[in-house]
């Protein structure tokens, strides 16, 4: 199967055959995928080179000329680094555009830190009206990517994984999919977690809902996932601890709860390795996710054991 | 907001008149020319360069005026309001809650202002951008302008876009540095001659010349972007 990124390149290359508004901007990570679209569109696939404020002060540039631009390199670059540029090339200026990122919180944990952001939904939540995907499949990724392209003059983040669950499901850009259904709590699962914390939850009484579209953050599905309450939920996310915590607790607000935000620590680990050796040393392995969830959820003293 | 009771000003105002608007933001009547160092090349390009009037400031093919060195707008809104693109009874309002022209401009609430400025060094990408989406578009008749200060340059962002533009010959766009000595640590050689070596089309005037300006904005560029540095009085002497 074919990586994330790679589904970016040829979707995205192909959507430039579609529509003439449509632009790429890359700053060198990328360009190979992009080189037969580049010969095809010289104008419409630019490279600035290593020059990432440059790379969304452009897309800027693009919006207010009436294209539609799409921003791609790793996340530690597109939304760390020029933040700035995001928040006022974009926001400030009323430009919208699709910012496409790789590498996430561990997607490259051989590569160290430098290559990692678990903060960057956390920081575009600081900002006004960002639409945010992060695909669990490729197949998503494929149909997400349209989805935001397709989407007007909105500002749009999609957060590409090298991380996907074994099937792709049938996500709408919207809302969140109700994939188990149980009585003991709410567990929602954020892109290419889903698989593990299925795993996780296997013969758990929780519902599972899988979220692709997490900003803006699916309240009416929390809530009809709740119910009246009292609500145990619990959030997997692949960045940050907690990023959604504020999310879910508005969404519940008068309903009886308790929120448990599961994600990446912010501690910095200092660790090279694989994938799995991180999502085990943030927790979010099966068996640790398991044990997390199941302890939050189960049974305990109060009115729950009674009833 | 004050445009409810606005009459839009209707015989476009002279460059005598521009220090009588300034006034009406400052308070200061006496405004002269040489309290602000962009007035005169600001007027020059909308007197006589830019392909932009009230009417056609949302057509696709009009000129782009970029102001990238938001801080001390006035000679901007000076010449806009000369020029008609705002109301001239708007200026008064300068800073107010519910005027629309603030310290630094806002391209969502005033006609006419390609982008909304203040924090350095976001012009000249968003320039570089804006002429990249003109060509994408088949646009080939706009020009692109953008006007930065000489410390303002100081911003790794420009160093990126200026880069990047001589390096690709963007001969749409157009960067007008206001030079008044202000930066700290200055360039070595001149600011043009940083633009050069990027592979830029330079000049470098009296900012307060008009027929030099105009001569250095008009002059034929094929095949590279152009840098026009405009020197005026120091910021501090």
């Amino acid at each position: 199967m074919d990586t994330m990124r790679e589904r970016f390149a040829s979707v995205t290359s192909r959507l430039l055959d579609e529509d003439p508004r449509l632009a790429v901007v890359l700053a060198e990570i990328g360009t190979d995928g992009f080189a037969e679209a580049a010969r095809r569109h010289p104008d419409r696939v630019i490279n600035v080179g290593i020059r990432e404020q440059l790379l969304v002060g452009v897309g800027g540039g693009l919006a207010l000329a009436g294209m539609r631009p799409v921003l791609h390199t790793f996340a530690s670059f597109l939304v760390e680094r020029p933040f700035e540029q995001v928040k006022l090339d974009l926001g400030h200026q009323d430009a919208g555009a699709v910012l496409v990122s790789a590498y996430g919180s561990y997607d490259w944990p051989a590569g160290g830190y430098t290559h990692m952001a678990p903060g960057d939904i956390a920081l575009l939540d600081t900002l006004d009206g960002w639409t945010v995907h992060v695909p669990g499949h490729p197949d998503e990724a494929a149909t997400l990517l349209r989805h935001a392209v397709a989407a007007g003059d909105d500002k749009v983040y999609v957060r590409l994984s090298q991380q996907a669950n074994a099937a792709g499901r049938p996500v709408d850009g919207a809302g969140f999919l109700t994939v188990r259904e149980g009585r003991a709590g709410v567990v929602v699962a954020v892109g290419p977690l889903l698989d593990d914390v299925l795993a996780a939850t296997e013969g758990l009484d929780v519902t599972v809902l899988y979220a692709t579209t997490v900003r803006p953050f699916d309240t009416a599905a929390l809530r009809a996932a709740v119910g009246p309450g009292p609500a145990d939920v619990v959030l997997v996310e692949p960045y940050l601890a907690g990023t959604s915590t504020a999310y879910a607790n508005d969404a519940l607000a008068d309903v009886p709860h308790r929120v448990l935000g599961l994600g990446t620590a912010r501690g910095e680990l200092r660790r090279y390795g694989t994938v799995p050796e991180h999502l085990r040393a943030h927790g979010l392995d099966p068996a640790s996710l398991r044990e997390r969830i199941a302890a939050f959820t189960g049974p305990r003293d109060g009115a729950r054991a009674a009833a | 907001m004050t445009t409810s009771t606005a009459v839009r000003q209707r015989t476009p105002a002279g460059y005598d008149d521009l220090p009588r608007l300034m006034g009406l933001m400052t308070g200061d009547e006496k405004h002269g020319p040489a309290a602000t160092s962009t007035l005169d090349a600001l007027w020059v390009l909308y007197d006589r360069v830019l392909r932009v009037t009230p009417g056609t400031a949302e057509a696709p093919d009009r000129d782009r005026f970029l102001l990238s060195k938001g801080h001390g707008p006035m000679a901007y809104y000076a010449v806009l309001a000369a020029k008609g693109f705002l109301p001239a009874d708007w200026l008064p309002g300068f800073g107010a809650y519910d005027s629309p022209l603030g310290h630094h401009p806002d391209r969502t609430l005033l006609p006419g202002v390609e982008i909304g400025s203040g924090s350095l060094g976001h012009g000249l990408p968003l320039a570089v951008g804006t002429a990249l989406g003109l060509r994408a578009r088949g646009l080939s008749e706009p020009r692109v302008w953008v006007l930065v200060g000489d410390a303002e340059l100081d911003e790794g962002s420009n160093h990126e876009a200026l880069a990047y533009a001589g390096a690709t010959g963007l001969d749409s766009l157009h960067t007008l540095v206001i030079d008044n000595a202000s930066a700290s640590h200055a360039l070595p050689g001149g600011i043009a001659a940083r633009f050069e070596a990027a592979g830029w089309s330079t000049a470098t005037v009296d900012g307060r010349d008009h027929e030099a300006l105009y001569a250095a904005f008009t002059a034929p560029h094929p095949g590279r972007a152009r840098a026009v540095v405009a020197r005026v009085e120091p910021a501090y002497a």
